[in-house]
């Protein structure tokens, strides 16, 4: 009886450690001149595995990669276009789940990491249309097609990632800014697997997924791999300006608090 | 080298997908460096100017 409870008072002290632990991190991410130092000290690394990982998976792609037996080269686009199409999204959860913390707990840094994602996922969103509509002209005879679940739930991605932005703008008061964009940001999310789900569930021109099912990958190694790699790639690369970004977004909220003062100071000194 | 310039007939969509990739990929760069350098700057010329004049914001918890 002594043996479990003392091995039960361990249990419960450890875990309350790890509490104060996870609390004082959760504080931590709170406080603008410790994010500003954290992404300052990860971008370089972002930066570097971006450019490693997209001149590899470039190479892999264009070079490596075996011709499709259907679309022959013309289905290289895929290397652009999947990893495009995956950040926009990726983005959007990011955008969406950093204005839900920032909303919950008024977390401004929060609110600050949701505003820099949005410029970049819709600028990948846009990658991810323009591209499929190159890919599209050969394979499907069209750049474009209105109704398609598809290419309209991708579409549909863009416009919030803009209706964020514009919404954001129409205010002056940067708190109420943060608070009812961030609605928005959480409402939309529901897209997401809207996006996912649509090749499923309404007929589209789009193929069906390739990698992201239960059933195996229905696409060979060597065809794969470049993919993997590139995907890597273009988060990295996200990470890398999703970094520089915040911290321009500190600098601009914070830039008459005496920490920002400080670290002028001490950067010119 | 020149079969791999031709793409297997795809020349004109697989470079020009590749090419808007790269184009919008430079202009992010472009795009968040110079952002970041803009609000360095403008916290440079500010500093601490306006710190005396603002008033610290309470919340009010009800």
């Amino acid at each position: 009886m002594a043996f479990i409870r003392h091995n039960l008072v361990r249990i419960v002290n450890t875990i309350s450690v790890l509490n104060t632990n996870f609390w004082r991190w959760f504080h931590q991410l709170a406080s603008p001149p410790h994010v500003f130092a954290l992404a300052g000290r990860v971008c370089p690394w972002f930066a570097g595995l971006a450019i490693i990982f997209l001149v590899a998976g470039t190479y892999g792609g264009l070079v490596l990669a075996p011709a499709d037996y259907l679309q022959g080269d013309g289905f290289r686009i895929i290397y652009v276009h999947v990893p495009s199409a995956y950040l926009g999204m990726l983005a959007y959860m990011v955008m969406a789940s950093s204005a839900a913390i920032g909303f919950i707990w008024r977390m401004k840094m929060a609110h600050g990491l949701a505003v820099s994602a949005a410029p970049l996922g819709a600028w990948f969103t846009v990658l991810a249309l323009v591209t499929g509509g190159i890919w599209g002209k050969p394979m499907w005879g069209t750049y474009w097609q209105w109704a398609d679940a598809r290419l309209m739930s991708e579409l549909m991605l863009l416009f919030l990632f803009l209706g964020y932005m514009v919404l954001r703008a129409s205010f002056d008061d940067r708190d109420k800014a943060d608070r009812i964009s961030a609605i928005l940001a959480v409402v939309g999310v529901i897209n997401i697997p809207i996006i996912h789900y649509s090749v499923e569930w309404w007929s589209t021109l789009h193929q069906g997924p390739t990698i992201a099912k239960l059933d195996e990958p229905s696409i060979t190694m060597d065809m794969l791999i470049p993919l993997l790699i590139m995907i890597i790639g273009f988060t990295a690369f996200f990470g890398w300006l999703l970094c520089k970004r915040l911290q321009g977004e500190i600098l601009k909220r914070e830039r008459q608090t005496r920490w920002v003062d400080g670290l002028i100071k001490g950067r010119t000194a | 080298m020149m079969e791999f310039m031709l793409m297997g007939g795809y020349a004109g969509y697989v470079w020009s997908a590749y090419g808007i990739t790269m184009l919008v990929l430079v202009a992010n760069v472009w795009m968040a460096y110079r952002f970041h350098a803009k609000w360095l700057k403008r916290a440079q010329e500010e500093g601490m100017t306006k710190v005396s004049t603002r008033q610290p914001r309470v919340r009010r918890i009800s």
